[in-house]
């Protein structure tokens, strides 16, 4: 079913005014069901199994279980995504394991520079965008 | 019904979107409008973090032309993109993008980006014009540098817009509706940028259960930059160069590692390569069929061949190509680890851009140095970005565009002061998410030059205007609420049509009549004509579409938005009478490529008549 939520983990974003899986879904699909204080994936048939909500969770309670109408039982993929880099376990239905462990960005968060440190003064009538043509590592843009 | 609050924003520019295009948009729009005292709004349906295409990440930049460096040449690029597309390429865009495209990804490397780098420290190259990268959190870097530009109080997330906004012909801002909280969105703005991405679901998936939003192209790009041009009078252009992508069967995993890194070879389930038996088939299809590489259309169309003939399934030769590769090392302990490399850079292909293709093959124990693997043919996207074409008719630039295709502001389309970039402008493939951002940017700084320059009044809208908008927004709820209580079950009543079988109308006459998957991808004019017939029918009954909340109400104006499509697709395929991208779509009508249609085809909606304009416009070539 896509992305499924395991009731045991999940803690509704301890009422938070928002939940994470929630605010993060591209296609809005998952949703809190306020009774219980649980969330779950309100379309399943609508779900890219993008793990964006997996990966976002505080408290890993979000898997994803393959598409039921082509992907035979037994398999699973956990990522744990950490502030540098995401570690992958990725079981068979074989029940064999493989991990993959890669960097996902070399910056602390929430540092990106807009202009990247480059010098920046081109003009609004020339070809020239921001930060170019140092940026292009070149000394001027391309011209015909 | 409920009460919905209207919320009014006033701008200079908006930015409709908050994929690649609209990221790079708008850290270009942030600077060039402090410089001049403006303001850049963004309105993006979902959170910019993970919004698009890029959502789940990439494991690649797929343009890169390496001008610093001297790897290649502008015509290069050009040449490739054109020849990719049968000639149908407006060079002074592609020529744009490409002079730009580095300096967008040495942008991204600084943000934090990590591309994998040689030895000497160069990049690493997948193919002549891909990067290498490890890009699981590509698109989470991309919106933090554009928040990071813009703030955050100038970012409007979870707002899903349905129509411009517009004043006689001038497009002056963009309406929609939260669909988290009881607000009507009405943005009014002096210029506006449409980067909504492209579509997908117009046609009927492969999957047409639980897994029908595994399409390659994902589920939440529904064809609102086609609707929105097209609604503010704009020309659109390629309507009919729909993209077909060739990937793993069923779960669309990506190829590119396995065809350009590993040198593998797909063949069909007697083991022969149809690159090879079919080559004299190309001789029809010259000059693109001779070229190298072969045009993506024409690889698609020698593999369908062998489908056709009953010689499927088709393999990708996984295990061939990597003993290939680990044959090289001469030495036992070099051999397995490089074999354990190949590995891992297998699965980060899929864990870093398709993951259910990584819980696929484990779900069937595919070990790929042990056995091959099945491909296929996808169905129909409109994705102008990659390898389609699909998109609004914009300005060149002034020193690269011949004068018929410039109009005062590059990226500008036909509508003034309205600017498109990413999937949202056409004829510029082969732009990716890279190209995309850096279309963004000109677009962008384009925008903001017309400002300055042109000074368009602030738009004054009469409120009847808006409340007229506003109720056309929710109807559906309307309709819903006064006819749900008329039948005993909510989805069987006459009075109204629910988002999912309205979108599953759509998609089955596609299919089977504008050459979908269930077509092999063939039509001809009876079938379009058919077609026509049909969606003439489905556009009356949206009026009828009902939504209890405000999730399906965003879902009712998808699919709105994706019949607008289907029909700019279908006119289009119409028009041109031949066919020029085989492995795209086939008209059976006209089997062949005719030299009087090496044109681009044109197409213009009248909002007041719903009648539609199709032209021809010549290709004109700068290199
Ligand atoms: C599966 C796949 C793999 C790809 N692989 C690669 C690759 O390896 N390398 C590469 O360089 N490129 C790749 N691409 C291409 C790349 O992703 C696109 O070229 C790029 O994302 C296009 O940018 P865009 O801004 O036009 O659209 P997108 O990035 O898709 O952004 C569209 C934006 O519009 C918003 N939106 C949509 N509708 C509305 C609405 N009604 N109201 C408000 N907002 C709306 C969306 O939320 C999103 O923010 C791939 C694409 C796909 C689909
Ligand atoms: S993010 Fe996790 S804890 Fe929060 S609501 Fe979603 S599933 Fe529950
Ligand atoms: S996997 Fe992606 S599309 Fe599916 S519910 Fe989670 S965030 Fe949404």
């Amino acid at each position: 079913m896509p992305s499924f939520v395991n009731p045991d983990k999940c803690d509704g974003c301890k009422a938070l005014d928002k939940t994470a899986c929630q605010h993060i879904c591209p296609n809005d699909l998952m949703v809190l069901e306020k009774d219980s204080m649980k969330a779950y994936n309100q379309d399943p048939s609508q779900c890219w199994e993008c793990y964006n909500c997996v990966k976002i969770c505080p408290v890993d309670a979000v898997d994803v279980r393959g598409y039921a109408d082509f992907v035979p039982m037994g398999a699973s993929v956990v990522p744990m995504r950490s502030t540098d880099s995401i570690m992958w376990t990725v079981k068979f239905r074989s029940g064999q394991i493989k991990r993959f462990k890669f960097p996902i960005r070399t910056t602390p968060e929430g540092k990106a520079e807009p202009a990247g440190g480059w010098a920046n003064e081109p003009d609004l009538n020339s070809t020239a965008l921001f930060t170019e043509p140092e940026s292009l590592g070149l000394p001027e843009v391309w011209k015909k | 019904m409920k009460n919905y609050e209207t919320v009014e924003v006033e701008t200079d520019l908006l930015i409709c979107g908050g994929g690649m295009a609209a990221c790079g948009a708008a850290v270009e729009a942030a600077h060039w409008a402090k410089k001049n005292n403006l303001k850049v709004t963004l309105v993006d349906k979902a959170a910019t973090d993970r919004s698009g295409a890029v959502a789940m990440g990439l494991s690649a930049i797929n343009q890169y032309v390496g001008l610093k460096d001297g790897e290649n040449t502008m015509k290069d690029y050009v040449d490739y993109v054109r020849n990719d597309l049968m000639g149908i390429t407006r060079e002074d865009l592609v020529a744009s993008i490409a002079r730009h495209v580095d300096s967008s990804v040495h942008l991204f490397e600084k943000w934090g980006l990590p591309i994998w780098k040689d030895k000497d420290g160069g990049y690493v190259h997948e193919g002549r014009w891909q990067l290498m990268i490890n890009g699981e959190s590509y698109k989470v870097i991309v919106a933090e540098a554009a928040k990071n530009a813009l703030g955050v109080d100038n970012m409007y997330e979870r707002v899903f817009i349905h129509e411009p906004l517009m004043d006689g012909d001038k497009c002056v801002g963009a309406v929609g509706f939260s669909v988290r909280e009881d607000k009507f969105y009405v943005f009014k703005a002096r210029a506006v940028l449409v980067a909504m991405g492209g579509a997908v679901g117009v046609f009927r998936p492969r999957s047409i259960g639980e897994g029908a939003g595994r399409a390659w192209y994902p589920p939440f790009n529904s064809g609102a930059s086609t609707y929105f041009t097209l609604k503010a009078g704009a020309e659109l252009t390629c309507q009919e160069v729909r993209f077909i992508p060739v990937r793993f069967k069923d779960a669309y995993g990506p190829v590119g590692a396995w065809f350009l890194l590993f040198k593998s070879q797909a063949t069909n389930a007697l083991g022969e390569s149809y690159m090879q038996t079919r080559r004299g088939e190309l001789e029809k299809w010259a000059p693109y069929g001779m070229v190298k590489p072969v045009p993506a259309n024409l690889r698609n169309w020698l593999m369908l061949l062998d489908v056709m003939e009953g010689k499927g399934p088709i393999y990708m030769q996984t295990a061939e190509a990597i003993k290939n590769i680990a044959e090289k090392e001469t030495d036992p302990k070099a051999a397995k680890k490089k074999l354990k490399e190949l590995e891992a850079e297998a699965w980060e292909d899929f864990l870093d851009m398709t993951i259910s293709q990584a819980i696929l093959w484990a779900a069937t124990d595919i070990q790929p140095e042990e056995k091959p693997s099945e491909i296929a043919a996808a169905e129909p996207y409109f994705i102008g970005s990659h390898s389609g074409a699909s998109g609004a008719w914009v300005s060149g630039p002034e020193d690269l565009a011949p004068a018929e295709y410039f109009w005062g502001y590059e990226n500008m389309s036909t509508t003034k002061g309205l600017f498109c970039a990413g999937d949202a402008s056409g004829a510029s493939s082969h732009k990716f998410s890279s190209g995309s951002h850096a279309e963004g940017r000109i677009a962008a700084k384009a925008a903001v030059r017309f400002l300055v320059k042109e000074n368009p009044p602030k738009p004054a809208i009469d409120g009847a205007v808006i409340n007229k908008l506003k109720d056309e927004c929710y109807q559906p709820m309307k309709t819903y609420e006064e006819n749900v209580g008329k039948t005993t079950q909510e989805d069987v009543n006459p009075n109204y049509i629910l988002w999912r079988p309205y979108m599953q109308r759509l998609q089955k006459l596609m299919d089977e009549y504008a050459g979908g998957v269930a077509a092999q991808f063939a039509t001809s004019k009876a079938n379009l004509d058919r077609a026509l017939e049909l969606l003439a029918m489905l556009k009356e009954d949206s009026e009828k579409l009902g939504a209890n909340e405000m999730h399906d109400l965003m879902r009712c104006w998808e699919n709105k938005h994706r019949m607008y499509q289907a029909e700019a697709h279908v006119r289009s395929m119409l028009f041109r009478e031949e066919t020029r991208w085989p492995g795209y779509y086939f008209r059976s009508d006209f089997p062949k490529m005719e030299n009087d249609w090496e044109c681009f085809v044109n197409c213009k909606y009248e909002p007041k008549s719903g009648e539609w304009e199709m032209k021809k416009i010549p290709v004109k070539k700068i290199f």
